[in-house]
């Protein structure tokens, strides 16, 4: 069986931020995602990201990606497993089952981070079984990884970040945005997003949802109304849209299976995402040597995730012994400073109440 | 926040924009710059933008720009430093009847220089017809392109996009 001192589950932006955050300590990391390419969503992000001036605000996502490949590649303390599924963490031996390229593998490792990121959330209507009907997630691969249109004509479904960026990518790409709806009475994702696909002259309905979409073997077109206070259609309200595709961008919900399978301490957190591990002030969860960071803990943002990265990667190096006590304290209380200033603003505040419950249960849980 | 109608269609309204835009004596003297940020979002990229320093600095990453009126140039660099594509230049003073706007345009191809364009406003809308000034194609490997329109002058704070129309097309405006 292989050993290491830390293993990662999922090189998105918080597995990799980390990992070279862990390695700058010495501390032998190996990386595991299930694609070949080091990044996670970030290989796919087309657009400049928000955040601090020095800590890679304006650069694309796709940059970053390759940015934080490249010292990954560089590092000698980090061993890369690509096209690598982690399978299944059996607590009892702590080992992680990994089917490999080359066949099964056991790892058995020093300390564990799940950064697994998240999942899209699917709704329900009439119709969402058709060809035709995406997830926000998959027409972003489609087109900015393997340059596939996904059709002709999409009506888009929710106004958070994913859908006014997807939306504003879709055009990008020549394809037409025949509506964004929201049913919430408004808008969910940051206001220049929505200004920016608004000046491209898509409609945006808020307090819409789609009722169905129809099409004998495929999305031949889809039908959208306006909700009443109780979330019900409104008969007399529909609107028939001439579209061929339906993109889903209704959220996200944590991908916690490995921590399940460990024990850790969950708590429902519908602010955060759904069922989210309990955590404390060094990312680490309820069940010793077991950390997580990014979507994993919260949906927040791709900036917020690679600085829980970097604080995960911190807080692991400094439990196996290799940072001295001062530099511990004085970098991991900058880290949890840049964290709260990420979430300061009107956007964070659920963020900020959600995980205000989620220190409230881990308090009562290490008291009992 | 003062929200209202930005978080319900995505279009501002007509006194957040005009909380945006300096007073009469410094429109008459130059080009200026037309910040569109009114939601507070952890970012500041614009600040550091800026050599002349007329994007004050932030105290909290959250907050929203301020510009120096005596500082701003209007010379753009910002326009394209922007990760939400919000920011604008607008320069009523190039004639007697037309203004100079700059827009961040990410969409290939890129128009040339004296190509007829669309004018649209913030909601879409085709509000006039004008032509490509100039371009400024971004940085390699990743900057925003930057393309300044000449617009008919009374539209100066009306035309947030473009759209080009076909070689040899006919022009409104």
């Amino acid at each position: 069986m292989k050993t290491t001192e830390l293993a990662i589950v999922g090189a998105g932006p918080a597995g990799v931020c980390a990992a070279l955050e862990a390695a700058s300590y010495g501390v032998k990391v190996t990386l595991i995602d299930r694609d070949d390419e080091i990044g996670g969503q970030l290989v796919k992000q087309t657009h400049k990201f928000f955040g601090w001036h020095e800590k890679s605000a304006g650069t694309r996502g796709i940059v970053i990606s390759r940015n934080l490949a490249g010292s990954v590649e560089e590092n000698a303390s980090i061993c890369f497993m690509g096209s690598t599924e982690a399978l299944g963490y059996y607590k009892d031996d702590g080992v992680l089952l990994l089917e490999t390229p080359q066949g099964i593998e056991k790892l058995k490792s020093g300390r564990l981070l799940i950064a697994t990121g998240a999942c899209e959330k699917m709704i329900l209507f009439p119709g969402n079984d058709l060809p035709g009907v995406y997830g926000a997630g998959a027409v972003q691969t489609l087109m900015n990884v393997h340059g596939v249109k996904p059709g002709d004509s999409v009506l888009m479904i929710g106004s958070g970040n994913i859908g006014l960026i997807v939306s504003y990518q879709l055009v990008q790409a020549g394809v037409k945005l025949a509506a964004l709806v929201e049913a919430l009475p408004g808008i969910g994702g940051y206001a220049v997003h929505a200004s920016k696909i608004r000046r491209l002259g898509i409609p945006i309905f808020t307090g819409y949802s789609i009722k169905e979409a129809y099409g004998t073997d495929c999305v031949e077109g889809a039908i959208i109304w306006q909700l009443d206070d109780n979330w019900q259609g409104i008969a007399g309200t529909e609107k028939d849209l001439n579209v061929d595709v339906v993109c889903l961008a209704t959220g996200l919900t944590p991908l916690c299976e490995f921590l399940w399978q460990a024990g850790a301490g969950m708590a429902y957190v519908p602010a955060l995402g759904g069922f989210v591990p309990l955590y404390d002030e060094n990312m680490k969860t309820t069940v010793d040597g077991i950390y997580v960071a990014g979507d994993v803990a919260g949906i927040e943002e791709a900036s917020t995730a690679m600085a829980e990265g970097r604080l995960a990667g911190l807080a692991i190096a400094n439990s196996l012994g290799k940072v001295s006590a001062g530099e511990f304290l004085e970098k991991r209380r900058v880290s949890l400073e840049e964290l709260e200033q990420l979430r300061a603003g009107p956007t964070g505040k659920a963020i900020v109440e959600g995980l205000a419950g989620l220190r409230g249960q881990m308090g009562k849980r290490v008291s009992v | 926040m003062k929200g209202g109608i930005l978080l319900t269609t995505g279009v501002p309204s007509k006194e957040q924009v005009e909380s945006r835009t300096p007073p009469k004596s410094r429109r008459e003297r130059g080009p200026f710059v037309v910040i569109e940020c009114f939601q507070e979002i952890p970012c500041d990229p614009c600040h550091y933008s800026c050599k002349f320093g007329a994007i004050k600095q932030f105290e909290s990453i959250n907050d929203i720009p301020e510009v120096d009126w005596s500082k701003c140039t209007g010379c753009g660099v910002c326009v394209a430093a922007c990760p939400g594509l919000a920011i604008f230049v607008v320069d009523e003073t190039f004639s007697d009847t037309e203004c100079l706007i700059a827009i961040p345009y990410e969409f290939a191809p890129l128009p040339g220089k004296g190509d007829a364009v669309r004018l649209l406003d913030r909601a879409g809308q085709e509000v006039g017809g004008g032509f490509v000034h100039r371009v400024l194609p971004g940085k390699k490997p990743q900057g925003t392109p930057v393309v300044w329109l000449r617009a008919p002058k009374e539209l100066s704070m009306t035309v947030r996009n473009l759209e080009p129309v076909e070689k040899g097309g006919v022009s409104h405006g």
